[in-house]
């Protein structure tokens, strides 16, 4: 059997040997359980999961996004919060959401139980979409140009805070937006 | 007793190794260097903790936010390359008996580095390029920021590439055959770094470009991407170069020795062709990529370089059982263990970083890197949870143990402050536990990152409560504690190193407390047996020679397992579906 060499030396002779059982059994746990994780994640939970990553997206000029985000605000406008537009789209329909330095507009009324899309984008600068709540949150990264397009369906009644968790300059944290599910 | 052999190289009275002496102030530069950032990247790291710490909120947010970005620059590039830099070189030279060939591309290279480094530093901190670390457009800061970062980058090009000149001229004059295990694990570090610096090179070079008004926008898509082929390839060039310590830390202790050399040079060969997969998983929750692409990058091509860590995971704490099995620690699975040089610096350091890096680095990395389970994480404080357990807890704990026995020899003085290097990887690596804890389930509860204030008292539309509860107030506070004691455990080390090069005694052979003398002889050892060539390895339990590290390694597995599969229960609770 070949000997053993320092890592700080430099090996003399032949250094290689085959593989012993303590390195096979651990190499074989580790490479199943690679296995194991591609599967869950490619095929496993796609199949059975809830929340999956399906992001699509869209090129966008920026001004032109703005345009369709104030002409959809303009189309579903049920009333105010604290001086923000509050918007109650029909369930199935596509939600503009405009992110912006500082600010999350407009303020979005859903119904539990419907499923929406979302088409996020920003204004000027990259941003964090962070719908927040209680012990967990749902993210998703925000650039200008781009539409960040997925379907939501909120199980759950109640008032959902969106944060920006992206630096996007000196009022990052003044950056606040909201999501209303009624029943 | 040292042997001068020209003025030009003179032979280590302790390791027996023949010292290129221009390699060797090449190292001292690069050393101390990367101690000064360190100090300074950990007064940032203390000032933004007490400032997220809310209760505290030391730093108003201009200087926050600024502060933010200079110490993701000082301390995940500046302090950790310069330190791999002198490692790069020592692995090059000093450690092969060997001299540089081209001493003039390593002075050009550092000094492009610093120059760099110094000015980029310089622009973060008076705020004028508050654009974090990721310097994400469209938001833009100088050019000069820009000019500052690509000569870095180019310096440390060039570094990697004087390595390379160095090991290949030791090669063709016969002065060395196999490369040792440290320097080839950092072979593999250099040439993950080259392409990584390269694709950082092409991002910033358009974004430079862009701020000094020659081309008129740049895609923000396309810089994330670019980006990101040096972002991850980076840190992967961090793990291999703690991994390449690992193995000489565990040597140097116990008398370790690679259980299978070939599988631990492999499992660095799967490192340079599988991380730059794993980069894709900064990008899961991006615009303008598929699901597809998401998923093959970020499981079946990034499980292959996870393979290697798990590989290096069994194979150090093998090599240390070994190690000490064959000094006569043979009683039941774990005596090996129980009589290990814990008091040894060293040794401290190497248990800390291997336990914290797998436990809570790694695992937390796979886990956070899956597709779905990052739609509850990203951009959220679990991010720098999972990256400072890895790069500050794993890599940077490992460094701080090397230099604790190079730093001496390089510099030729004596170790002052030894009864606090005792202690000093058990202290930082405690505040790192408990700043990682605090940290990372603030961020399951959504708290986002690079955010100066979470109560949003300041905001009068739509302002939010959602974090004013009980638990993120007591994970905050462990985030501000955690980081006190840390930055004491940094600072610990800071000065054990400025005052041993400081003022330490002078000496040819600095006394380097308990550490193998066999470390760096070419002769083999033979596991088990009394040192004598030629004897057959006695089998500790079975056929397994390595059982105690056998056993840590499923006690990890089984840990692994139960968190991974709790990260997706935790994700199916989600009060929304998704598509």
């Amino acid at each position: 059997m070949a000997g053993r060499f320092s890592p700080l030396a430099k090996p003399q002779g032949m250094w290689w040997s085959p593989l012993g059982r303590d390195e096979r059994l651990w190499v074989a746990i580790a490479a199943i359980w690679g296995l194991g994780m591609f599967l869950m994640i490619a095929f496993i939970w796609p199949a059975i999961g809830n929340e999956q990553n399906e992001i699509q997206s869209y090129r966008i000029d920026p001004a032109e996004f703005h345009r369709l985000t104030t002409e959809f605000t303009e189309t579903y406008q049920i009333g105010e919060m604290d001086g923000v537009p509050v918007v109650a789209p029909p369930p199935g329909s596509d939600i503009y959401l405009e992110a912006q330095q500082f600010a999350w507009r407009p303020v979005v009324q859903l119904k539990r139980g419907e499923q929406y899309r979302f088409l996020i984008s920003s204004r000027d600068v990259q941003h964090g979409f962070s719908l927040v709540m209680e012990r967990h949150s749902l993210n998703f990264q925000v650039l200008p140009g781009f539409i960040t397009a997925i379907h939501l369906t909120p199980e759950q009644v109640g008032e959902f805070a969106v944060v920006c968790n992206e630096f996007c300059g000196a009022g990052h944290h003044l950056m606040t937006g909201r999501i209303i599910v009624t029943d | 007793m040292q042997t001068v052999i020209s003025g030009l190289a003179r032979r280590c009275g302790v390791t027996g190794l023949v010292i290129d002496r221009s390699a060797e102030r090449l190292i001292k530069f690069h050393a101390v260097t990367a101690v000064l950032f360190l100090a300074l990247g950990g007064t940032l790291a203390l000032l933004i903790a007490l400032t997220r710490w809310q209760v505290v909120h030391l730093l108003p947010a201009k200087q926050f936010y600024a502060f933010l970005s200079a110490h993701g620059m000082v301390m995940l590039i500046f302090w950790i390359l310069f330190f791999e830099m002198a490692g790069l070189v020592f692995g090059s030279t000093v450690l092969l008996s060997a001299r540089m060939v081209v001493p003039g591309l390593g002075w050009v290279a550092y000094a492009m580095m610093l120059g760099g480094a110094v000015v980029a530093t310089g622009l973060m901190l008076t705020g004028r390029a508050t654009v974090m670390f990721t310097s994400y457009p469209p938001l833009q800061a100088p050019p000069l920021y820009y000019a500052a970062v690509l000569v870095f980058a180019v310096g440390a090009i060039l570094g990697v590439v004087h390595f390379f000149i160095n090991v290949v001229a030791a090669r063709m004059r016969g002065d060395v055959g196999t490369l040792p295990l440290f320097t080839f694990a950092l072979a593999g570090a250099g040439i993950i770094a080259l392409w990584s610096l390269i694709s950082g090179a092409a991002a910033l070079l358009p974004a430079f470009l862009w701020s000094a008004g020659v081309i008129d926008s740049i895609d923000p898509g396309v810089y994330r991407l670019l980006y990101w082929g040096l972002g991850h390839g980076a840190q992967q060039v961090n793990l291999a170069a703690m991994v390449a310590v690992w193995y000489g830390l565990a040597s140097m202790m116990t008398g370790g020795r690679p259980l299978n050399e070939g599988l631990s040079r492999f499992a660095i060969v799967l490192y340079i062709f599988f991380i730059n997969m794993g980069s894709m998983h900064h990008l899961l929750v991006d615009p303008g990529l598929t699901p597809w692409l998401r998923n093959i990058n970020t499981s079946y091509f990034m499980y292959l370089a996870v393979l290697g860590s798990l590989i290096h995971g069994f194979s150090v704490p093998a090599s240390i059982e070994l190690g000490m099995r064959a000094q006569g620690h043979r009683q039941g699975l774990f005596d090996w263990l129980r009589r290990a040089p814990w008091g040894e610096p060293g040794f401290a350091a190497l248990a800390v970083s291997l336990l914290i890096f797998g436990v809570m680095g790694g695992i937390s990395g796979v886990i956070i890197g899956g597709p779905q389970v990052n739609m509850i994480v990203h951009n959220t404080l679990l991010s720098p949870a999972h990256f400072h357990m890895t790069v500050v807890a794993g890599t940077t704990i490992a460094f701080m143990g090397l230099a604790y026995y190079l730093v001496p020899l390089i510099f030729q003085r004596q170790l002052m402050l030894r009864g606090w290097a005792r202690y000093q990887p058990y202290i930082y690596g405690a505040g790192m536990v408990v700043w990682g804890l605090g940290t990372g389930l603030a961020g399951h509860w959504g708290v986002p990152r690079r955010h100066w204030d979470i109560t949003f008292d300041r905001v009068s539309t739509l302002p939010t409560e959602i974090f004013q509860t009980t638990a993120v107030n007591v994970f905050m506070a462990l985030l501000g504690i955690g980081a006190v004691i840390a930055v004491i455990g940094g600072a610990m080390f800071v000065t054990i190193i400025v005052a041993t090069v400081a003022l330490g005694q002078r000496t040819a052979t600095p006394n380097l407390g308990r550490v193998m003398a066999n470390a760096f002889s070419s002769a083999p050892a033979v596991a088990g047996a009394s040192g004598e060539e030629g004897e057959a390895p006695v089998p500790a339990h079975g056929a397994f020679e390595a059982p105690g590290a056998l056993v840590l390694s499923l006690a990890f597995f089984t840990l692994f397992v139960l968190l991974y599969d709790f990260s997706w229960f935790e994700l199916s609770t989600v009060p929304w579906q998704v598509r």
